[in-house]
């Protein structure tokens, strides 16, 4: 059995560590810091953390300012608030003004589980995406995430950095790997197909990669942690050297990482892919692991996309 | 005291401003010249008497800073900015036009001066906190000044924005409200009352002030009363006159809210603000 851990716990570990590095980073939350685990942060460093209560709207815009006198800032929520409720504010106040406000959201997709469709965010890589001068970031798992952070910490720009709230698989070993923004991870060498995934689909696809190999079916697997600006040369490479592609997401099908993979084939090679992801649809509440079964976000359902892509392969 | 010299200086100075908008307006033949007017006045004040800022030095960490909230009002500020000396006053014709760093609504990263982009109503008081909160983390003495429209605060985000302030006891921070009474509809009165305006800002913990805000030396008062309000934000609503110092826009403040002055109502205008019979364009 893999380690289990949660991105927005090694969030808030990180975060307090970067506090005690660099006292020019300043931390914002809208209510949901104990959720979000911005919670440390507020403890240790009491005059660099400000609570902006239930509204999201005038953090984002209150970060802006903040990071327009030289902060770095990091401002969370869940993934629903900060992307949509807050997009306006996103678009004007951080992304049009190429501030260094870190959007960092916790419970993405539909693994937020019981409470419903009004909190699953299965749209946010989407409408993020769309937004200029904003790089859109999703790790796979807990260690990823440390990088990740520190990273953006580091990075100059407006960055949304999309973390989930159940825990997780672990996938990477913490001393060899070099994380790189735009830089995707191949995860598995493969000859006959490429999946494409990140968050928490990274691990079923390496899972459906090893199910798929005992019926001599060899695929790739790559993490694209980084959905803004994606690795368009490392997807072109791996379409032409398999021949066929999978993206598996934790996302409406619609815009997010499948959608970005596509942009990027149509207009550079001709193979054909499938998409793994929620369909356009809202979810409802439930166990996270009812719902990724239920909205067709399993091990299963990567393994039968590859099969049905393979067929399509010339 | 602001002296009898300084104020006629800084009517000069308005008089100016208010050429400008009409001729930058009129050039571009679009913006908003009735709610630019109707802050060349506290525009004037702010940066040509009470701000302390270095147009060659833009990003001064100590200068005091301006949010222009209601960023369509930007012909105002980019005049301001130019007759400051941040930029050529010949530069003002290329309002609106593509290639220019004078954005239809103001844009930080296309001109320096600019403290933050907006044009999209509301967010500008919260940029404005974000500020305030960064010059106390930083120990720095600056002002944060923030010039919202009337009409903006129907955006709920003005209000999150006040809770805040409020709260975090930002007395290093002025909001003025241009108080014209329109918006682009109609009255404010008729399409939506703010009503009992002076009422709410109080409610949210601020302290405010009224002023005539066409008149210098009750709008510095005001900012010298505000300056020394401690541990809670204070806002001035400034009495104002959409198309201010343009009789036939002051009739009119409706149509000229987002509608620029022909070539024939520019020479009408420029006449009447330089006090001319006849202006030569």
């Amino acid at each position: 059995m893999k380690d289990l851990v949660a991105t927005r716990e090694a969030y808030g570990k990180t975060l307090v560590e970067l506090g005690r590095e660099n006292p020019n980073i300043v931390v914002l939350d809208a209510d949901l810091s104990v959720s979000t685990k911005t919670a440390a942060f507020r403890k240790e460093f009491p005059d660099r953390f400000f609570d902006m209560g239930v509204a999201e709207q005038d953090m984002i815009s209150t970060a802006a300012g903040l990071a327009a006198c030289g902060k770095i800032v990091f401002a969370s929520t869940f993934a629903v608030f900060g992307s949509g409720r807050a997009w306006d504010q996103v678009r004007m106040s951080v992304a049009y003004t190429r501030l260094n406000v870190k959007i960092v959201v916790t419970h993405a997709g539909i693994t937020t589980g019981e409470d419903g469709a009004s909190h699953q965010a299965n749209e946010d890589i989407a409408i993020m995406r769309a937004l200029p001068n904003m790089t859109v970031i999703v790790p796979a798992d807990a260690v990823e995430t440390v990088k990740v952070i520190r990273e953006a910490s580091r990075f100059y720009g407006p960055t949304y950095i999309r973390l989930s709230r159940p825990k997780t698989p672990i996938i990477y070993d913490k001393k060899d790997y070099d994380f790189k923004i735009g830089k995707g991870v191949v995860m598995r060498p493969g000859k006959e197909a490429t999946i494409f995934a990140c968050g928490l689909m990274v691990a079923k696809s390496l899972e459906a990669a090893q199910e798929l190999k005992k019926k001599n079916i060899d695929c790739r697997v790559v993490n694209l942690h980084t959905i803004k600006p994606i690795d368009k040369g490392l997807i072109v490479k791996c379409a032409e050297e398999t021949g066929a592609v999978v993206t598996a997401e934790e996302h409406s099908i619609i815009g997010g990482l499948g959608g970005a993979v596509a942009e990027v084939l149509v207009e550079n090679t001709c193979v054909p892919m499938v998409r793994v992801g929620v369909q356009d649809m809202f979810g409802e509440s439930g166990k996270p692991e009812e719902l990724l079964v239920k909205y067709g976000l399993t091990t299963q359902n990567i393994i039968k996309a590859v099969k049905t892509v393979l067929k399509r392969k010339k | 005291m602001i002296s009898k010299e300084k104020i006629k200086k800084l009517e000069g100075v308005a008089r100016r401003l208010r050429q400008h908008i009409i001729q930058m307006t009129c050039a571009a033949a679009s913006g908003h010249p009735g709610g630019s007017l109707s802050a060349a006045d506290i525009i004037t004040l702010l940066y040509f008497h009470k701000m302390r800022h270095n147009p060659k030095d833009p990003g001064w960490g100590e200068r005091d800073r301006f949010v222009m909230s209601k960023g369509h009002a930007a012909p105002i500020l980019y005049a301001a900015l130019a007759e400051a000396g941040y930029f050529p006053v010949k530069y003002l014709k290329t309002l609106r036009k593509i290639g220019s760093s004078l954005q239809g609504h103001v844009d930080m990263l296309a001109l320096p001066g600019i403290e933050m982009s907006t044009g999209s109503l509301g967010q500008g008081l919260s940029a404005a906190n974000g500020m305030a909160l960064a010059g106390r983390l930083d120990k720095r003495s600056y002002r944060v000044y923030c010039l919202t429209g009337d009409g903006e605060c129907h955006e709920g985000q003005i209000w999150e924005a006040a809770m805040t302030a409020a709260h975090h006891r930002l007395d290093n921070l002025t909001a003025i409200v241009d108080h014209n009474k329109y918006q682009i509809d109609g009255r404010i009165e008729e399409i939506k009352s703010l009503e009992p305006f002076a009422e709410k800002w109080k409610a949210f913990g601020w302290q405010v002030f009224s002023c005539d805000g066409h008149d210098m030396k009750a709008i510095d008062q005001a900012l010298k009363r505000a300056e020394k309000v401690k541990g809670r934000p204070s806002v001035i609503i400034a009495e104002t006159v959409k198309g201010k110092g343009v009789a036939f826009m002051e009739a009119k403040p409706l149509e000229y809210h987002g509608r620029a002055p022909t070539p024939e109502e520019e020479k009408k205008a420029l006449a009447e603000i330089c006090q001319v019979k006849e202006f030569e364009v």
